[in-house]
């Protein structure tokens, strides 16, 4: 009898082991893909530089694929967000470097330029209702022949070194701790706290409501896991040059994303809308208005990918940002969106993103060329997405 | 001299343990025009079905004996062969072909594999006029009208050489003349000796034209009518209608206040054919405490009616007043119709009343978002609450509140949907088909929600196609036909038979 109750409890944490497996499958993958690199590298992928590198030259398509999933969970699409992306690119570059203004009126003027075109966007898909493929399709023309047209087939650069450093700066040592930088530790421990404090606070309030609750193990697990994997990065990231802004910038945009579409009724309208459009409309979700908001921050985000783009780059280029589109869109399926709508998620994307992301550093630090790269990418789009429809199937 | 053309004997269809069909005979003569009765959900169109190969040989019970032989049709294929055609109520014509190429769809006129065109059109244009159709054999069939649609599924059933040609709720979609022509066509097609099984709602029409009426009730033949003996419109609604009514209804004492919801002189037009009034002139009011049903066949305009009151959710150019408390309101976008009260529980559970792919937390929540979030961000923990106090309420039967509503039973799914909108706190609750597709003992426990709702003072209007379910719940109730209130009938004068006369009765009452 025993030994049945230690079968059966073994069954349990297995199935719970293959439930979390299920759920957090690309988490694994990219821990798996990240290790696997890390050996083949001889150590090189998870250099403090090299960590640095990955999150420089992969911030805008995280911080496209943010606004790409929400649009996606909304069964629409944008194709046009490589052409925003050089487009405001070319503009800041006309503002920054021919006009000279001062790099924060021209950041302003390029988030507004940019969140207009998505309300141009959003205009034709919303209200006029011409499906957003085809509206985003003439976008990605439209916006891809002004950049050429404003830059007059020329590239524009430098950049004044206050726009640069919004790309390649880091956040200042204030402490001064010499080979490492203090600051970033200082910041990494607060924001530790923080988590942790705020993630007992929710559980407290949960239980007093009643709510449903992981089971203490669970929950001390999750924020040491937490604890170690910011203290850890933190470490390594301080031994080089701290933080970059950049990352600062895609953190901040992850984090308040998340909040909205987790914690929010405009989230919670952009599922249902995703999930279901008549039902979404029949229980009083304005679903035309929150299709054009989503246009609108689409371009907005657009925008942030163009400036950091062009600021890393120094340079504005008629070629900027070319196929971006495709790869925020890839990053969001391998992140788990669905391809009918109403599935999806922020964090999802941002680790499809990054499993893209890793695979392309990986592969050149291997010394593996950009042609066999593609490739492989394009099997990982659709192994992810097969494995994706297999477990639901399965579960069904 | 006369020859049977179809016998179906003892025919048996069940859907996963539900019977549909529970041995039906149907005896039809070489010639004739014979037609099939029954209410909404008897069986009728899943007989049709049978017959014509919808579900193959071997899915069902019984023998369908055709031109003296069994046959055993495997597809609609097999069926057509034989010269049997169905013409079902939704039309599978191809808007984007012309009328040549629909008529000869799938049965193309070729030569060594290409289209020979000059022939086609001689030919279509010959089928056409039999059947009275003189347009241009090039137009596009979107561009004619839904009656003209219609002569072009029978121009491709005699171009099937038809020999029995089945035509399900032919003249729902039609206007009068529409209506008349084609049953001035299906006389012709009788004296030509094509045998013709028409199934229709409209009694006056079933009794202008067929010789005999089967009645179906329930998945069962009733009884069949010979014309000349005793085929009346009341024989027949007697005969379909006629069920023994049991306790299925719970028992409750209705306390009925003042006025409370009147709608005055609405008027809707379809939101495609903006020139195709869908509901004329409708006035209906609806007191505190009360239950009142709209009874109407299918096509009557009674989800019409009720979308188009909450928040213009159905229809164009929408004209008239809604009053609530005696106080004019506006309702121009289901927001405002929820504000002011409002609640409609669609007839369409999956295609517009849940989101199948979230939990029945996030789904019951849904309409009340603005009550559960404080500058748009929402209180998660009392959602929850709000969705375990209502799951418990309604006996919805889940693991817990985060099964995704997919995965649901249909009684439950509707459970879900009706949390969704008492959640809401409406004070005028409007259920459209609120039972459909739901088992007995869900059925009873909606039923006793939908009075406890009327029991707190609250307007109830349930719009149902089952009789038995308005005259059992329903203290009043208002006919609809084609678009009009035909009729307000109180509970104790109520019977199946005078709501039936109401439904199919085409002119407005006063």
């Amino acid at each position: 009898m025993a030994t049945e109750k230690v079968a059966s409890t073994n069954k349990n944490i297995l199935s719970i082991f293959m439930a979390i497996f299920q759920k957090y499958s690309m988490y694994f993958f990219l821990v798996i893909i990240m290790l696997a690199f890390q050996i083949l590298s001889n150590g090189i992928l998870l250099k403090p530089l090299n960590i640095t590198n990955i999150i420089l030259q992969n911030s805008y398509i995280l911080i496209l694929s943010i606004g790409m999933v929400i649009l996606i969970i909304l069964n629409e699409i944008d194709l046009s967000v490589g052409s925003i992306t050089a487009f405001v690119g070319a503009l800041s570059a006309i503002l920054s470097i021919k006009m000279g203004l001062p790099t924060i009126l021209s950041v302003i003027i390029c988030l507004i330029v940019g969140a207009a075109i998505g309300a141009f966007q959003g205009f034709w898909v919303s209200i006029v209702k011409v499906p957003s493929f085809i509206a985003t399709l003439a976008g990605m023309l439209i916006f891809r022949g002004l950049t050429i047209v404003v830059l007059d087939g020329k590239s524009l650069a430098p950049y004044p070194k206050s726009f640069q450093t919004i790309s390649s700066g880091f956040i200042p040592d204030i402490f001064k701790g010499g080979s490492i930088h203090l600051f970033t530790l200082v910041i990494s421990a607060v924001i530790a706290v923080v988590y942790v404090l705020s993630s007992v606070h929710s559980r407290k309030k949960k239980v007093l409501s009643s709510s449903p609750v992981e089971s203490n193990v669970l929950f001390i697990g999750k924020n040491v896991l937490v604890v170690i994997i910011l203290g850890l990065f933190a470490y390594a990231m301080a031994q080089y040059e701290g933080f970059p802004n950049v990352l600062i910038i895609l953190s901040v945009l992850i984090l308040v994303y998340r909040f909205i579409t987790n914690q929010t009724t405009i989230g919670r309208h952009v599922y249902a809308t995703g999930g279901n459009e008549k039902a979404a409309e029949l229980s009083g979700i304005n679903t035309k208005k929150i299709k054009f908001l989503m246009f609108v921050n689409m371009g907005l985000l657009s925008a942030v990918a163009g400036i950091i783009f062009s600021a890393r780059l120094n340079a504005a280029t008629a070629t900027a940002g070319n196929g971006f589109e495709l790869d925020a869109i890839a990053a969001c399926y391998i992140g788990g969106a669905s391809a009918s709508g109403g599935i999806g998620t922020v964090l999802g994307a941002i680790i499809g993103g990054l499993v893209m992301g890793v695979l392309n550093n990986g592969m050149s630090l291997l010394g593996i060329g950009v042609d066999w790269q593609q490739a492989i990418k394009g099997f990982v789009l659709l192994l992810a997405v097969a494995f994706d429809i297999y477990n639901k199937n399965k579960s069904k | 001299m006369t020859e049977i053309m179809l016998e179906m004997k003892g025919i048996i269809k069940d859907f996963s343990g539900v019977k549909a069909l529970n041995n039906v005979n149907v005896e039809v003569e070489k010639g004739e025009i014979h037609s099939l009765c029954g209410e909404n959900g008897a069986g009728k169109s899943t007989l049709m079905k049978v017959l014509s190969g919808v579900y193959s040989y071997g899915d069902y019970q019984g023998d369908i004996i055709y031109k003296g032989k069994k046959c055993q049709f495997k597809n609609i294929k097999d069926s057509e062969s034989q010269g049997i055609v169905i013409i079902h109520q939704e039309l599978a014509l191809v808007p984007q072909l012309s009328i040549a190429e629909n008529i000869f769809l799938g049965n193309e006129v070729t030569k060594f594999g290409k289209i020979n065109w000059d022939e086609m059109f001689q030919r279509a244009k010959m089928f056409m006029k039999i059947v009275g159709l003189f347009e241009d054999p090039n137009t596009l069939v979107g561009n004619i009208g839904v009656g003209k649609q219609q002569l072009v599924e029978i121009a491709k059933a005699i171009s099937k050489d038809v020999k029995l040609l089945i035509l399900d709720e032919p003249t729902a979609a039609l206007n009068e003349d529409d209506s008349k022509n084609l049953l001035q066509l299906l006389l012709k097609f009788k004296s030509q000796g094509i045998t013709c099984i028409i199934i229709s709602h409209k009694l006056n029409e079933v009794m202008a034209v067929a010789d005999k009426v089967t009645i179906i009730r329930d998945g069962q033949s009733i009884e069949t009518l010979e014309k000349g003996e005793g085929l009346t419109e009341d024989t027949i609604i007697k005969a379909m209608v006629g069920r023994s009514l049991d306790n299925r209804y719970p028992d409750y004492t209705p306390s009925i206040g003042e006025t409370f919801f009147e709608v005055k002189n609405w008027d809707v037009f379809h939101p495609i054919h903006s020139d195709r009034q869908v509901i004329k002139n409708a006035n209906f009011s609806i007191k505190r405490g009360e239950i009142v049903g709209i009874a109407g066949l299918m096509g009557a305009g009674r989800t019409e009616l009720a979308k188009s009151i909450f928040g213009r959710s159905y229809g164009a150019k929408i004209s008239g007043q809604v009053l609530k408390d005696g106080k004019p309101i506006k309702l121009h976008t289901v927001k405002q119709a929820i504000d002011n009260g409002l609640a409609y529980v669609t007839e369409d559970r999956k295609g517009d009343g849940l989101v199948l792919i979230e939990s029945i937390n996030e789904n019951i929540s849904l309409a009340s978002l603005s009550n559960i979030s404080h500058y748009m961000i929402l209180d998660k923990n009392k959602e929850i609450k709000n969705s375990e106090i209502y799951k418990d309420k309604m006996k919805i039967k889940s693991n817990d509140i985060f099964q995704v509503v997919g995965s649901l039973s249909g009684g439950n799914q509707q459970k879900v949907v009706l949390a969704k909108w008492m959640l809401t706190q409406p004070d005028i609750l409007f259920l459209d088909e609120p039972t459909r597709g739901i088992d007995v003992g869900a059925k009873y426990e909606i039923y006793m929600i939908i009075q406890e709702m009327a029991k707190a003072g609250k307007a109830v209007c349930i719009i149902s196609s089952e009789l038995p379910e308005l005259l059992g719940m329903c203290d009043r109730i208002y006919t609809m036909n084609e678009g009009k209130i035909t009729g307000e009938v109180s509970k104790l004068e109520a019977t199946q038979e005078n709501l039936m006369q109401l439904m199919t009765k085409n002119e407005v009452a006063v």
